[in-house]
Protein backbone atom coordinates (compact mmCIF):
# COMPACT_ATOMS: atom_id res chain seq x y z
CA UNK A 1 0.00 0.00 0.00
CA UNK A 2 1.47 2.98 -1.07
CA UNK A 3 1.09 6.21 2.34
CA UNK A 4 -1.09 8.78 1.38
CA UNK A 5 1.21 11.04 2.99
CA UNK A 6 3.75 12.76 1.69
CA UNK A 7 7.45 11.98 1.75
CA UNK A 8 9.06 13.40 4.80
CA UNK A 9 11.91 15.55 3.82
CA UNK A 10 15.51 14.50 4.64
CA UNK A 11 17.48 16.65 6.10
CA UNK A 12 21.21 16.66 6.31
CA UNK A 13 23.61 18.17 7.96
CA UNK A 14 27.14 20.05 6.42
CA UNK A 15 29.90 21.19 8.41
CA UNK A 16 31.79 22.32 5.35
CA UNK A 17 31.11 23.29 1.69
CA UNK A 18 32.04 19.60 0.20
CA UNK A 19 29.77 18.00 2.85
CA UNK A 20 26.94 20.11 1.52
CA UNK A 21 27.84 19.40 -1.94
CA UNK A 22 27.94 15.94 -1.40
CA UNK A 23 24.78 15.42 0.58
CA UNK A 24 23.10 17.83 -2.45
CA UNK A 25 24.26 15.05 -4.78
CA UNK A 26 23.31 11.75 -2.95
CA UNK A 27 19.75 13.03 -2.52
CA UNK A 28 19.15 15.43 0.44
CA UNK A 29 15.75 17.64 0.17
CA UNK A 30 17.07 20.12 2.62
CA UNK A 31 21.13 20.75 4.10
CA UNK A 32 21.43 22.43 7.25
CA UNK A 33 25.11 24.49 8.30
CA UNK A 34 25.98 26.78 11.18
CA UNK A 35 28.59 29.80 10.91
CA UNK A 36 31.96 29.58 12.19
CA UNK A 37 31.48 30.70 15.44
CA UNK A 38 29.73 29.72 18.87
CA UNK A 39 26.26 30.35 17.60
CA UNK A 40 25.59 27.03 16.71
CA UNK A 41 25.75 23.81 18.16
CA UNK A 42 28.99 22.34 16.07
CA UNK A 43 31.14 25.38 16.93
CA UNK A 44 34.03 22.85 15.91
CA UNK A 45 37.43 24.34 15.01
CA UNK A 46 37.84 24.13 11.41
CA UNK A 47 34.31 23.35 10.87
CA UNK A 48 31.10 25.38 9.40
CA UNK A 49 30.84 28.04 7.02
CA UNK A 50 32.02 31.91 6.20
CA UNK A 51 30.02 34.32 3.98
CA UNK A 52 31.91 33.37 0.98
CA UNK A 53 31.19 29.35 1.53
CA UNK A 54 27.84 29.78 2.81
CA UNK A 55 26.70 32.14 -0.40
CA UNK A 56 28.15 29.20 -2.63
CA UNK A 57 26.90 26.62 -1.08
CA UNK A 58 23.40 27.86 -0.67
CA UNK A 59 23.75 28.91 -4.65
CA UNK A 60 24.78 25.05 -5.63
CA UNK A 61 21.68 23.97 -3.18
CA UNK A 62 19.01 26.28 -4.81
CA UNK A 63 20.34 25.38 -8.44
CA UNK A 64 19.50 21.62 -7.81
CA UNK A 65 16.13 22.54 -6.50
CA UNK A 66 17.07 21.91 -2.40
CA UNK A 67 16.08 23.76 0.63
CA UNK A 68 18.87 25.04 3.08
CA UNK A 69 18.40 25.48 6.99
CA UNK A 70 20.96 27.68 8.92
CA UNK A 71 21.34 26.32 12.37
CA UNK A 72 21.56 29.65 15.09
CA UNK A 73 20.88 27.00 17.89
CA UNK A 74 22.90 28.25 20.80
CA UNK A 75 21.55 30.02 23.64
CA UNK A 76 22.64 34.27 23.50
CA UNK A 77 25.04 34.55 26.01
CA UNK A 78 24.56 37.63 28.66
CA UNK A 79 28.03 39.19 27.94
CA UNK A 80 27.40 40.04 24.41
CA UNK A 81 24.94 38.65 22.09
CA UNK A 82 25.79 40.60 18.90
CA UNK A 83 27.46 37.68 17.50
CA UNK A 84 23.61 35.68 17.56
CA UNK A 85 21.93 38.64 16.53
CA UNK A 86 24.61 38.68 13.74
CA UNK A 87 24.06 35.67 12.81
CA UNK A 88 20.15 36.15 12.18
CA UNK A 89 21.13 39.43 10.09
CA UNK A 90 23.60 37.04 8.05
CA UNK A 91 21.03 33.95 7.24
CA UNK A 92 18.19 36.81 6.08
CA UNK A 93 20.93 37.89 3.65
CA UNK A 94 22.28 34.98 3.07
CA UNK A 95 18.67 33.86 1.94
CA UNK A 96 18.70 30.62 3.55
CA UNK A 97 14.88 28.94 3.46
CA UNK A 98 15.01 28.97 7.42
CA UNK A 99 16.85 29.47 10.77
CA UNK A 100 16.69 26.89 13.36
CA UNK A 101 16.72 28.51 16.19
CA UNK A 102 17.13 27.47 20.42
CA UNK A 103 16.53 30.66 22.13
CA UNK A 104 13.40 32.59 22.49
CA UNK A 105 14.59 35.91 22.86
CA UNK A 106 16.31 35.36 19.76
CA UNK A 107 13.19 34.20 18.15
CA UNK A 108 11.73 37.53 19.31
CA UNK A 109 14.79 39.56 17.41
CA UNK A 110 13.99 37.28 14.46
CA UNK A 111 10.23 38.07 14.37
CA UNK A 112 11.56 41.88 14.76
CA UNK A 113 13.72 42.42 12.20
CA UNK A 114 13.40 39.90 10.02
CA UNK A 115 9.43 38.94 9.29
CA UNK A 116 9.53 37.23 6.39
CA UNK A 117 12.21 35.02 7.75
CA UNK A 118 10.41 31.37 8.30
CA UNK A 119 11.53 29.95 12.11
CA UNK A 120 12.44 26.86 13.11
CA UNK A 121 12.36 25.51 16.61
CA UNK A 122 15.72 23.69 17.13
CA UNK A 123 16.20 20.33 18.99
CA UNK A 124 18.07 22.39 21.92
CA UNK A 125 14.59 24.18 22.24
CA UNK A 126 13.50 20.89 24.20
CA UNK A 127 10.23 21.30 23.13
CA UNK A 128 8.42 17.98 23.60
CA UNK A 129 4.70 18.65 23.49
CA UNK A 130 2.45 20.74 21.72
CA UNK A 131 1.76 23.35 24.78
CA UNK A 132 5.57 24.40 24.11
CA UNK A 133 5.29 24.03 20.62
CA UNK A 134 2.14 26.24 20.55
CA UNK A 135 3.55 28.91 22.52
CA UNK A 136 6.87 29.10 20.12
CA UNK A 137 4.08 29.17 17.52
CA UNK A 138 1.52 31.79 18.94
CA UNK A 139 4.39 34.38 19.97
CA UNK A 140 6.97 33.97 17.17
CA UNK A 141 5.19 32.32 14.47
CA UNK A 142 7.44 29.21 14.02
CA UNK A 143 6.60 26.63 11.36
CA UNK A 144 8.56 23.64 12.12
CA UNK A 145 10.09 22.37 15.38
CA UNK A 146 12.35 19.90 15.44
CA UNK A 147 11.45 16.99 18.25
CA UNK A 148 14.10 15.57 21.29
CA UNK A 149 15.45 12.06 20.56
CA UNK A 150 13.30 11.51 23.85
CA UNK A 151 10.08 10.64 22.69
CA UNK A 152 8.21 7.27 21.89
CA UNK A 153 6.67 6.84 18.28
CA UNK A 154 3.39 7.20 19.95
CA UNK A 155 4.06 10.34 21.78
CA UNK A 156 5.86 11.83 18.36
CA UNK A 157 2.37 10.43 16.87
CA UNK A 158 0.28 12.63 20.14
CA UNK A 159 1.95 15.84 19.04
CA UNK A 160 1.44 15.59 15.42
CA UNK A 161 -2.26 14.76 15.76
CA UNK A 162 -2.61 18.08 17.49
CA UNK A 163 -0.64 20.56 16.09
CA UNK A 164 -0.46 22.24 12.81
CA UNK A 165 3.58 22.93 13.33
CA UNK A 166 5.53 20.41 11.15
CA UNK A 167 7.16 18.14 12.96
CA UNK A 168 11.16 16.86 12.46
CA UNK A 169 12.45 13.89 13.94
CA UNK A 170 15.84 12.52 14.36
CA UNK A 171 16.84 9.63 11.83
CA UNK A 172 19.96 8.66 12.20
CA UNK A 173 23.40 9.82 13.95
CA UNK A 174 25.01 9.87 17.33
CA UNK A 175 23.02 10.01 20.15
CA UNK A 176 22.63 12.97 22.47
CA UNK A 177 20.59 11.49 25.06
CA UNK A 178 20.22 13.81 28.38
CA UNK A 179 16.51 15.85 27.99
CA UNK A 180 17.89 17.57 25.00
CA UNK A 181 19.16 20.79 25.03
CA UNK A 182 19.44 21.01 28.81
CA UNK A 183 22.59 18.70 29.60
CA UNK A 184 25.28 20.39 31.52
CA UNK A 185 27.65 17.53 32.03
CA UNK A 186 30.36 19.03 29.73
CA UNK A 187 30.03 21.75 31.36
CA UNK A 188 30.28 20.33 34.34
CA UNK A 189 33.94 19.02 33.46
CA UNK A 190 35.04 21.94 31.05
CA UNK A 191 32.86 24.99 31.93
CA UNK A 192 31.22 24.85 28.18
CA UNK A 193 28.67 23.04 26.82
CA UNK A 194 26.66 22.74 24.00
CA UNK A 195 24.02 25.39 24.68
CA UNK A 196 25.91 28.04 25.80
CA UNK A 197 29.48 27.38 23.58
CA UNK A 198 27.97 25.43 21.06
CA UNK A 199 30.52 22.39 21.43
CA UNK A 200 30.16 19.30 23.95
CA UNK A 201 33.60 18.32 25.25
CA UNK A 202 35.39 21.04 23.67
CA UNK A 203 38.48 19.72 21.63
CA UNK A 204 41.22 21.66 23.46
CA UNK A 205 39.96 19.87 27.26
CA UNK A 206 40.53 16.42 25.25
CA UNK A 207 43.48 14.14 25.59
CA UNK A 208 44.13 10.79 24.28
CA UNK A 209 46.78 8.87 26.47
CA UNK A 210 48.17 5.81 23.88
CA UNK A 211 49.17 3.49 26.41
CA UNK A 212 50.67 -0.16 25.89
CA UNK A 213 47.19 -1.99 26.50
CA UNK A 214 45.37 0.65 26.66
CA UNK A 215 43.53 4.17 25.08
CA UNK A 216 42.57 6.47 27.42
CA UNK A 217 39.69 9.44 26.99
CA UNK A 218 40.40 12.47 29.39
CA UNK A 219 38.32 15.55 29.53
CA UNK A 220 40.19 18.16 31.15
CA UNK A 221 42.09 15.41 33.42
CA UNK A 222 39.37 13.60 34.25
CA UNK A 223 39.31 9.75 32.92
CA UNK A 224 36.38 9.23 30.68
CA UNK A 225 36.76 6.34 29.03
CA UNK A 226 39.64 3.68 28.47
CA UNK A 227 39.65 1.39 25.28
CA UNK A 228 41.34 -2.20 25.09
CA UNK A 229 43.83 -2.72 21.99
CA UNK A 230 40.73 -3.42 19.41
CA UNK A 231 37.48 -2.20 21.41
CA UNK A 232 35.80 0.28 19.09
CA UNK A 233 36.29 3.91 20.33
CA UNK A 234 33.65 7.05 20.90
CA UNK A 235 33.07 10.50 21.03
CA UNK A 236 34.83 11.55 24.53
CA UNK A 237 31.54 12.81 25.60
CA UNK A 238 30.68 12.09 29.23
CA UNK A 239 27.37 11.07 28.78
CA UNK A 240 29.30 7.92 27.17
CA UNK A 241 31.77 7.30 29.87
CA UNK A 242 32.90 4.59 31.81
CA UNK A 243 32.13 5.42 35.17
CA UNK A 244 33.18 3.17 38.76
CA UNK A 245 29.54 3.36 40.40
CA UNK A 246 29.50 1.19 43.79
CA UNK A 247 32.53 -0.73 42.91
CA UNK A 248 31.40 -1.67 39.96
CA UNK A 249 33.36 -0.27 36.52
CA UNK A 250 30.16 0.53 33.55
CA UNK A 251 28.20 3.07 31.29
CA UNK A 252 26.76 4.53 34.03
CA UNK A 253 24.62 6.98 31.93
CA UNK A 254 24.22 5.47 28.59
CA UNK A 255 26.04 2.78 26.22
CA UNK A 256 27.33 4.63 23.08
CA UNK A 257 25.21 3.52 20.50
CA UNK A 258 23.64 5.82 17.21
CA UNK A 259 20.33 6.01 16.50
CA UNK A 260 19.13 4.51 13.37
CA UNK A 261 15.24 4.71 12.34
CA UNK A 262 15.25 2.60 9.14
CA UNK A 263 13.14 -0.30 10.47
CA UNK A 264 10.55 2.52 11.61
CA UNK A 265 10.37 4.66 8.36
CA UNK A 266 6.80 3.41 7.03
CA UNK A 267 5.83 4.25 10.68
CA UNK A 268 7.15 7.50 10.92
CA UNK A 269 5.68 8.53 7.36
CA UNK A 270 2.29 7.19 8.33
CA UNK A 271 2.25 9.79 11.26
CA UNK A 272 3.08 12.32 9.40
CA UNK A 273 6.34 13.79 10.24
CA UNK A 274 6.83 16.62 7.98
CA UNK A 275 11.12 16.10 8.01
CA UNK A 276 13.69 13.37 9.23
CA UNK A 277 17.14 14.67 10.16
CA UNK A 278 20.84 12.98 10.23
CA UNK A 279 23.11 14.20 12.83
CA UNK A 280 26.75 14.94 12.25
CA UNK A 281 28.05 18.44 11.00
CA UNK A 282 31.04 17.25 12.65
CA UNK A 283 31.70 14.70 9.92
CA UNK A 284 33.44 14.33 6.97
CA UNK A 285 31.90 14.39 3.33
CA UNK A 286 32.20 10.83 2.99
CA UNK A 287 30.00 10.44 6.00
CA UNK A 288 27.54 12.81 4.47
CA UNK A 289 27.83 11.22 1.17
CA UNK A 290 27.25 7.10 2.18
CA UNK A 291 24.13 8.27 5.05
CA UNK A 292 22.25 10.44 2.63
CA UNK A 293 22.32 7.69 -0.02
CA UNK A 294 21.38 5.16 2.06
CA UNK A 295 18.41 7.03 3.54
CA UNK A 296 17.92 8.52 0.86
CA UNK A 297 16.51 5.33 -0.91
CA UNK A 298 15.28 3.46 2.08
CA UNK A 299 13.23 6.82 2.40
CA UNK A 300 12.01 6.12 -1.65
CA UNK A 301 10.92 2.66 -1.05
CA UNK A 302 9.28 3.32 2.66
CA UNK A 303 6.75 4.65 0.47
CA UNK A 304 5.40 1.41 -0.47
CA UNK A 305 5.26 0.04 3.21
CA UNK A 306 3.81 -3.20 2.12
CA UNK A 307 6.72 -3.99 0.39
CA UNK A 308 9.04 -2.22 2.48
CA UNK A 309 12.14 -4.00 3.89
CA UNK A 310 15.50 -2.87 5.53
CA UNK A 311 18.04 -3.94 2.63
CA UNK A 312 21.40 -4.73 3.75
CA UNK A 313 23.22 -2.85 1.93
CA UNK A 314 21.24 0.66 3.53
CA UNK A 315 22.04 -1.06 7.29
CA UNK A 316 25.47 -1.40 6.05
CA UNK A 317 26.35 1.59 4.75
CA UNK A 318 24.61 2.93 8.17
CA UNK A 319 26.24 0.90 10.57
CA UNK A 320 30.00 1.16 9.17
CA UNK A 321 29.87 4.71 10.09
CA UNK A 322 27.90 4.40 13.21
CA UNK A 323 29.43 5.41 16.94
CA UNK A 324 29.09 2.61 19.66
CA UNK A 325 29.02 -0.97 19.02
CA UNK A 326 25.03 -1.10 18.44
CA UNK A 327 22.59 0.89 16.80
CA UNK A 328 19.16 1.61 18.75
CA UNK A 329 15.43 2.89 17.59
CA UNK A 330 16.30 5.19 20.97
CA UNK A 331 13.14 5.91 22.64
CA UNK A 332 11.04 5.41 19.51
CA UNK A 333 10.56 2.03 20.60
CA UNK A 334 10.00 1.64 24.22
CA UNK A 335 8.01 -1.70 24.71
CA UNK A 336 7.81 -0.97 28.39
CA UNK A 337 5.91 2.53 28.00
CA UNK B 1 37.19 3.49 -8.23
CA UNK B 2 37.66 2.04 -4.79
CA UNK B 3 40.91 1.63 -2.48
CA UNK B 4 41.37 -2.29 -2.30
CA UNK B 5 42.03 -3.51 1.15
CA UNK B 6 45.76 -3.89 1.38
CA UNK B 7 48.59 -3.81 3.57
CA UNK B 8 52.53 -3.21 2.25
CA UNK B 9 53.86 -6.52 2.88
CA UNK B 10 56.76 -6.27 5.91
CA UNK B 11 59.73 -7.05 3.49
CA UNK B 12 59.08 -3.55 1.54
CA UNK B 13 58.51 -1.78 4.71
CA UNK B 14 61.68 -2.88 5.78
CA UNK B 15 63.23 -1.35 3.11
CA UNK B 16 61.51 1.71 3.00
CA UNK B 17 62.13 2.16 6.49
CA UNK B 18 65.89 1.92 5.74
CA UNK B 19 65.27 5.28 2.79
CA UNK B 20 65.50 8.58 3.84
CA UNK B 21 62.27 9.80 4.18
CA UNK B 22 63.22 13.66 3.29
CA UNK B 23 62.11 13.54 -0.22
CA UNK B 24 58.61 12.05 0.24
CA UNK B 25 58.30 15.02 3.56
CA UNK B 26 59.61 17.32 0.99
CA UNK B 27 57.02 16.31 -2.08
CA UNK B 28 54.14 16.49 0.74
CA UNK B 29 55.37 19.76 2.25
CA UNK B 30 55.59 21.03 -1.41
CA UNK B 31 52.57 19.81 -2.39
CA UNK B 32 50.67 21.21 0.33
CA UNK B 33 52.54 24.75 -0.14
CA UNK B 34 51.09 24.23 -3.91
CA UNK B 35 47.12 23.97 -2.58
CA UNK B 36 48.02 27.13 0.07
CA UNK B 37 49.32 29.05 -2.87
CA UNK B 38 46.28 28.55 -5.53
CA UNK B 39 43.60 28.77 -2.67
CA UNK B 40 42.22 25.54 -2.93
CA UNK B 41 43.76 24.65 0.85
CA UNK B 42 41.31 26.92 2.66
CA UNK B 43 44.25 26.79 5.14
CA UNK B 44 43.94 29.78 8.23
CA UNK B 45 47.79 29.50 8.52
CA UNK B 46 47.87 31.32 11.72
CA UNK B 47 46.32 28.14 13.58
CA UNK B 48 48.92 26.14 12.23
CA UNK B 49 51.90 28.60 12.24
CA UNK B 50 54.84 27.01 14.13
CA UNK B 51 53.30 23.54 14.56
CA UNK B 52 54.91 20.63 13.93
CA UNK B 53 53.52 17.64 12.25
CA UNK B 54 54.18 13.83 11.50
CA UNK B 55 52.02 11.79 9.17
CA UNK B 56 53.51 8.24 10.21
CA UNK B 57 52.19 5.39 7.33
CA UNK B 58 52.59 2.48 9.31
CA UNK B 59 52.82 -0.74 7.07
CA UNK B 60 55.07 1.61 5.05
CA UNK B 61 57.31 1.83 7.55
CA UNK B 62 58.16 5.43 7.06
CA UNK B 63 57.33 8.78 9.11
CA UNK B 64 56.80 12.36 6.70
CA UNK B 65 57.09 15.05 9.02
CA UNK B 66 57.10 18.57 8.25
CA UNK B 67 55.85 21.77 9.87
CA UNK B 68 54.10 24.93 9.32
CA UNK B 69 56.29 28.33 8.73
CA UNK B 70 54.57 31.22 8.33
CA UNK B 71 52.21 31.11 4.88
CA UNK B 72 53.76 27.65 4.00
CA UNK B 73 54.93 24.32 4.85
CA UNK B 74 58.33 23.04 4.95
CA UNK B 75 60.15 19.56 6.01
CA UNK B 76 60.57 19.41 9.69
CA UNK B 77 64.40 17.86 10.16
CA UNK B 78 63.93 17.44 14.21
CA UNK B 79 63.54 14.54 16.39
CA UNK B 80 60.93 16.37 18.90
CA UNK B 81 57.61 15.29 19.77
CA UNK B 82 55.62 16.63 16.70
CA UNK B 83 52.19 18.73 18.19
CA UNK B 84 50.21 16.20 15.77
CA UNK B 85 50.75 12.85 14.62
CA UNK B 86 48.27 10.86 12.61
CA UNK B 87 49.42 7.30 12.14
CA UNK B 88 47.35 4.78 9.67
CA UNK B 89 48.34 1.86 7.08
CA UNK B 90 48.72 3.36 3.60
CA UNK B 91 45.11 1.64 2.26
CA UNK B 92 43.49 3.39 4.67
CA UNK B 93 45.04 7.03 4.18
CA UNK B 94 44.04 6.39 0.99
CA UNK B 95 40.45 6.07 1.59
CA UNK B 96 40.65 9.32 4.01
CA UNK B 97 42.43 11.41 1.18
CA UNK B 98 39.62 9.77 -1.50
CA UNK B 99 37.04 10.81 1.02
CA UNK B 100 35.93 6.68 0.62
CA UNK B 101 36.12 6.65 4.41
CA UNK B 102 35.38 9.11 6.77
CA UNK B 103 38.12 9.85 9.56
CA UNK B 104 35.94 9.41 12.74
CA UNK B 105 34.80 6.17 11.22
CA UNK B 106 38.58 5.29 11.00
CA UNK B 107 39.08 6.70 14.30
CA UNK B 108 36.10 4.93 16.34
CA UNK B 109 37.36 1.79 14.35
CA UNK B 110 41.26 2.31 15.77
CA UNK B 111 42.00 2.57 12.28
CA UNK B 112 43.45 6.06 12.81
CA UNK B 113 45.68 7.00 15.35
CA UNK B 114 45.76 10.59 16.07
CA UNK B 115 48.17 11.69 18.88
CA UNK B 116 49.30 15.14 20.61
CA UNK B 117 46.90 18.02 20.55
CA UNK B 118 43.13 17.25 20.16
CA UNK B 119 42.36 20.62 19.37
CA UNK B 120 45.31 21.01 16.08
CA UNK B 121 44.25 17.26 15.14
CA UNK B 122 40.40 18.44 14.24
CA UNK B 123 42.14 21.90 13.03
CA UNK B 124 43.20 19.37 10.42
CA UNK B 125 40.94 17.24 9.87
CA UNK B 126 38.45 20.20 9.07
CA UNK B 127 40.77 21.62 6.97
CA UNK B 128 41.23 18.50 4.72
CA UNK B 129 37.10 17.76 4.47
CA UNK B 130 37.08 21.49 3.45
CA UNK B 131 39.12 20.96 0.73
CA UNK B 132 36.43 21.36 -2.00
CA UNK B 133 38.35 19.44 -5.05
CA UNK B 134 35.38 20.22 -7.51
CA UNK B 135 37.08 22.12 -10.88
CA UNK B 136 40.46 20.61 -9.99
CA UNK B 137 42.04 17.53 -11.72
CA UNK B 138 42.11 15.25 -8.93
CA UNK B 139 37.74 15.51 -8.60
CA UNK B 140 37.41 12.45 -10.46
CA UNK B 141 39.20 10.17 -8.20
CA UNK B 142 37.03 11.63 -5.16
CA UNK B 143 34.16 9.50 -3.52
CA UNK B 144 32.43 12.32 -2.50
S1 LIG C 1 27.40 14.95 27.42
FE1 LIG C 1 26.26 13.65 25.99
S2 LIG C 1 24.11 14.13 26.34
FE2 LIG C 1 25.33 15.78 27.23
S3 LIG C 1 25.44 17.33 25.60
FE3 LIG C 1 27.25 16.02 25.47
S4 LIG C 1 26.70 14.44 23.95
FE4 LIG C 1 24.80 15.41 24.66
Amino acid sequence: MTSSRPLPELVCPAGSLPALKAAVDHGADTVYFGLKNGTNARNFAGLNFDDKTAREGIRYAHDRGRKVLMAINTYAQGADIAPWKRAVDEAASLGVDAVILADLGLMDYAVRTHPELRLHLSVQGSATNCEAIHLARDLFGIRRAVLPRVLTLDQVRQVIDNTDVEIEVFGFGSLCVMVEGRCLLSSYATGESPNTHGVCSPARFVRWEHGEQHLNARLNDILIDQYGKDDPAGYPTLCKGRFAVGGETYYALEEPTSLNVLPMLPELIEIGVAAIKVEGRQRSPAYVAQVTRALREALDAARDSQRFSVKSNWQQALGKVSEGHQQTLGAYSRPWK
Amino acid sequence: MRVPDFTLPSSLSKLLTHLPATPPAFVLAAGLNQLVKRGILPADMSLLDGRRFEVRVQDAGISLRFSAVGQGFQVDRSTDEPDLRFTANAADFARMMLREEDPDTLFFNRKLIIEGDTELGLIVKNLLDSVDWSGTPVARFMAA
